[in-house]
C-alpha cells in the first residue's frame, strides 16, 4: 500500500503544536558553542542548581522525571545512574558519542552547536554517580564535533565548571574527548570500552555489566549524548516540566532526524510520540513525485514499518505494538521509487563491514546473507533463497554475541514480511535485475 | 622509528590524559598521531606505538588494523569519502562515487598517481539529513551531486581547497590527524568553521517562524517536591 500524503504549504496548526525546540532550540543562535554565548542562554545554571543538592536526591529526582535514555534502548537514566555502586572505588562516566547507525544523525548537530551542554550533563551526571573522571568517547569522523567539545572542556575548565573543587563544592572532574577511529560496533557499550583501552573494539560477555565491571573493570556508567544533554535542561526545569513536553508514558522530547524523500530533511525536536504522518508535513510533504512505501523508526537495525503505519505515535510503547523499536528515531522514508530489496542488500553490506568478527552468527551469517541477496538481485535467485535468507536471520537473532547480529537481521525479516512480492518479482523475472550476475560473481 | 622530537612530546601529552596504569588506552591516539607523521600507519608507526606502551608490535597492529580511518597505504592529502549506504545511495550517492572513480581513476581506498587524493566509499556518515555526502578529511560536503562532486575534485586537484558545507576550512589529512590524536584546532578559522545548515535548524526554524516555544518553568523551583526515598 502506498499513501499519498498531503503538502500544505505550512503545517496546520496543530502538527506545529508537536514542534518542542528544547534541546535544539540553542542551535539557532550561532556562537552558541562558546561560553560567553552559552552562559548567556541560561548556560551553565542547572550545574549551579544541581549542586545544590545531594547525589542521592539528583538521582531521586532523575527517576521522577522519566527520562529515558536516547541512544536506542530507552533504558531509564535515573536508574542507570543508581547501578553505579557508591563502594568508595574510583569510577567512571562515559558518554556515548559513537553515532554511527545508518540514519542516525543528531548527536552530531548537538555535538557542534551546543557542546557545552553536553559538556555541562556530564558534570551533572558525574557529580550524581561520584565520578571524578569522565570521557566522551566520539565517533572519529566527527572531528569538528571533536573540536568544539575540546574547546567546550578548555573553556569550563578556565571558569571553574572543571577540574578541582568545582564552584566550590569540593567535587573534582577531568573530562577527557576522545577520537575513535571508525567502527560501527563501538557504538555498542561494551565494544565501546575495549576500544576505549586500547584495543579492539569487540563486545564483552554480560554479566558482569558495565555498571560493576566497566572501564578498567570499575564501575562505569554509559549515557548517549543525547540523554546526557538533556540533563541541563530538566534540572532546570523540574521533572513535571520534562513529563508534561511529552507524552503518555514517554517523558520528554525527542528530536526525530528525517531523511530521504521529503522536501526538507532535518531534525525536528517533538513530543516523544509524533506521527509519521505528523513529521512529514513538518518537513514540507513528501518530494513530488514520491508516494511513501516504507520507513524505519530508528535506525537501520529497526525494523521497517509499511506504509500502514503512519499514524503509529512514534514513542517506545507504541513503536514496539507496532513490531518495531522506537530505536533512536531516526526516521528513513523511502518511497515507491526505493526499492526494499536493494536497500536490504545495502544495509547488509553495512552489517558485513562492520561485524567485528568475535561471533560466528554475526560474521558469516552476514557474509552470506549478502551473497544471497545479490544473487536475487542479478535475476538467478530462487524461492528457496527466500527460505534461506530466514534460516539465516533464525541464525543470527538471539544467537549472535551482542546486538549487531540481532540489528542486522531487522530489516530483511521486516522486509520479507511487507515485500515479499519485491522479492518474488526478482526471482521470477518480472523485473529488471540490477546487478549483473557474472560482474558481482554471484552463483 | 626515527620521529622527531615533537612527536615524543606529543605521545607523552597524550599519556597523561588516562589514569596512571591504564595508558594502554592512549593506543588510539597514538595511532592517530604516527598517521599526523607518516600519512599512514607504518611499520615504523607501529615500533613506535609499541616501545611507548611497553607493548608487542602483534597488539599494535592488531588494533590498527580493526579500525578503518587507521590507512595502510601512504594516503593523500585529501581523503575523499563518498557515502553510499543505503539512504545516501538512494540519493545518488553511488553515481557520486562513481563518478569521482573515473574522474580520478582510482577504486576504493586507493590513491590517485600523484600521491594527492585518496578515494573511499565510506559507511553511514552521520549526515543522513544531508544526503548524499562526501566528506573531505571529514568535513561535509552536504548535498552532493555527481556534477558538484566532480567541481569539488577538480578543485582539489588544481591546489585549491574548497570551502566545506559544514566543518572547518580544509586542512591536510595529516594536520586533521593532529587533532584526531586529541590536540587543539590551532586555527581560529578552523574552531569557528560552521556547524549550521538548513536541515540541522529545520525544526527550530520551523517552530521559530511560527511563534512555538516549550512551555516556560521556573528554574528556581526544587528538584523535588517531597521527601526522595533514597534520602534515608
Amino acid at each position: 500500500m502506498s499513501v499519498t500524503v498531503p503538502a500544505p504549504r505550512r503545517p496546520r496548526e496543530d502538527v506545529l503544536d508537536k514542534l518542542k525546540p528544547v534541546v535544539t532550540k540553542r542551535w539557532m543562535s550561532p556562537g552558541a558553542w562558546k561560553i560567553d554565548v552559552y552562559e548567556q542562554l541560561d548556560g551553565y545554571k542547572a550545574l549551579r542548581k544541581a549542586l545544590g543538592y545531594s547525589e542521592a536526591d539528583l538521582i531521586a529526582f532523575m527517576k521522577e522525571s522519566g527520562h529515558r535514555g536516547r541512544g536506542g534502548a530507552g533504558f531509564p537514566v535515573g536508574m542507570k545512574w543508581q547501578f553505579v555502586p557508591d563502594d568508595g572505588q574510583e569510577h567512571y562516566l562515559v558518554v556515548n558519542a559513537d553515532e554511527g547507525e545508518p540514519g542516525t544523525c543528531k548527536d552530531l548537530p548537538l555535538m557542534m552547536n551546543d557542546p557545552h551542554s553536553l559538556i555541562e550533563g556530564v558534570i551533572i551526571a558525574s557529580y550524581a554517580i561520584k565520578a571524578s573522571r569522565a570521557f566522551v568517547y566520539v565517533r572519529g569522523e566527527a572531528i569538528h564535533a571533536a573540536r568544539r567539545l575540546r574547546n567546550a572542556v578548555r573553556e569550563a575548565k578556565e571558569a571553574g565548571y572543571l577540574g578541582k573543587d568545582i564552584l566550590g563544592s569540593g567535587f573534582d572532574l577531568d573530562v577527557v574527548i576522545h577520537s575513535g577511529a571508525g567502527a560501527y560496533i563501538c557504538g555498542e557499550e561494551t565494544a565501546l570500552l575495549d576500544s576505549l583501552e586500547g584495543k579492539r573494539g569487540q563486545p564483552r560477555l554480560r554479566p558482569p555489566f558495565p555498571a560493576t565491571h566497566g572501564l578498567y573493570n570499575k564501575p562505569t556508567c554509559i549515557n548517549n549524548v543525547g540523554s546526557i544533554a538533556a540533563v541541563p535542561h530538566i534540572v532546570l526545569g523540574g521533572a513535571q516540566w520534562w513529563k508534561d513536553l511529552g507524552s503518555e508514558n514517554a517523558a520528554g522530547t525527542m528530536i526525530y532526524s528525517l531523511s530521504g524523500r521529503v522536501k526538507h530533511p532535518g531534525q525536528y525536536e517533538c513530543s516523544l510520540g509524533t506521527t509519521l504522518r505528523e513529521l512529514i508535513e513538518l518537513a514540507g510533504g513528501m518530494e513530488d513525485g514520491h508516494e511513501l512505501k516504507f520507513f524505519t523508526p530508528g535506525g537501520s537495525s529497526t525494523p521497517m514499518l509499511s506504509a500502514d503505519s503512519i499514524d503509529v505515535p512514534l514513542d517506545f510503547d507504541n513503536v514496539a505494538k507496532a513490531g518495531s523499536i522506537l530505536g533512536t528515531t531516526a526516521v528513513m522514508i523511502f518511497s515507491d521509487q526505493d526499492c526494499p530489496v536493494v536497500s536490504c542488500w545495502r544495509w547488509l553490506k553495512f552489517y558485513q563491514h562492520e561485524s567485528c568478527g568475535k561471533c560466528t552468527p554475526c560474521r558469516e551469517g552476514n557474509y552470506w546473507m549478502v551473497r544471497v541477496y545479490e544473487r536475487i538481485l542479478s535475476g538467478t535467485g530462487s524461492i528457496g533463497d527466500l527460505k534461506l535468507l530466514e534460516s539465516a536471520c533464525k541464525n543470527l537473532l538471539g544467537r549472535s554475541f551482542c546486538g549487531l547480529g540481532d540489528g542486522a537481521t531487522s530489516c530483511v525479516t521486516s522486509s520479507l514480511k511487507f515485500f515479499r512480492q519485491d522479492y518474488l518479482d526478482y526471482i521470477e523475472g518480472n523485473k529488471p535485475a540490477p546487478f549483473d550476475a557474472e560482474k558481482i560473481g554471484a552463483h | 622509528m626515527n620521529y622527531p622530537e615533537k612527536i615524543r612530546e606529543q605521545a607523552e601529552a597524550i599519556l597523561v590524559r588516562y589514569p596512571e596504569g591504564r595508558e594502554r588506552s592512549a593506543l588510539l591516539p597514538l595511532l592517530h598521531l604516527v598517521q599526523s607523521h607518516d600519512g599512514y600507519v607504518s611499520e615504523d608507526g607501529i615500533a613506535f606505538c609499541a616501545d611507548v606502551l611497553d607493548i608487542t608490535k602483534a597488539q599494535v597492529q592488531a588494533v590498527s588494523t580493526f579500525y578503518t580511518m587507521y590507512k595502510r597505504e601512504p594516503a593523500g592529502d585529501w581523503l575523499v569519502s563518498v557515502c553510499t549506504n543505503t539512504l545516501c545511495r538512494a540519493k545518488g550517492g553511488q553515481q557520486v562515487f562513481d563518478a569521482l572513480s573515473g574522474e580520478l581513476d582510482v577504486g576504493h581506498d586507493e590513491t590517485t598517481a600523484d600521491g594527492k587524493i585518496t578515494l573511499e566509499h565510506a559507511e553511514c556518515l552521520a549526515a543522513c539529513d544531508y544526503a548524499p555526502v562526501v566528506t573531505v578529511n571529514y568535513e561535509f560536503y552536504d548535498e552532493m551531486d555527481e556534477d558538484k562532486s566532480l567541481e569539488l575534485v577538480r578543485e582539489l586537484k588544481e591546489g585549491r581547497r574548497p570551502v566545506p558545507s559544514r566543518g572547518a576550512p580544509l586542512c591536510t589529512l595529516r594536520e586533521t590527524s593532529v587533532q584526531l590524536a586529541g590536540f587543539d584546532e590551532e586555527r581560529t578559522a578552523g574552531l569557528e568553521g560552521n556547524a549550521q545548515g538548513d536541515a540541522t535548524l529545520a525544526g527550530a526554524r520551523l517552530a521559530a517562524e511560527a511563534g512555538i516555544t516549550a512551555p516556560p518553568f521556573d528554574p528556581a523551583a526544587p528538584l523535588l517536591a517531597k521527601e526522595p526515598e533514597e534520602a534515608k
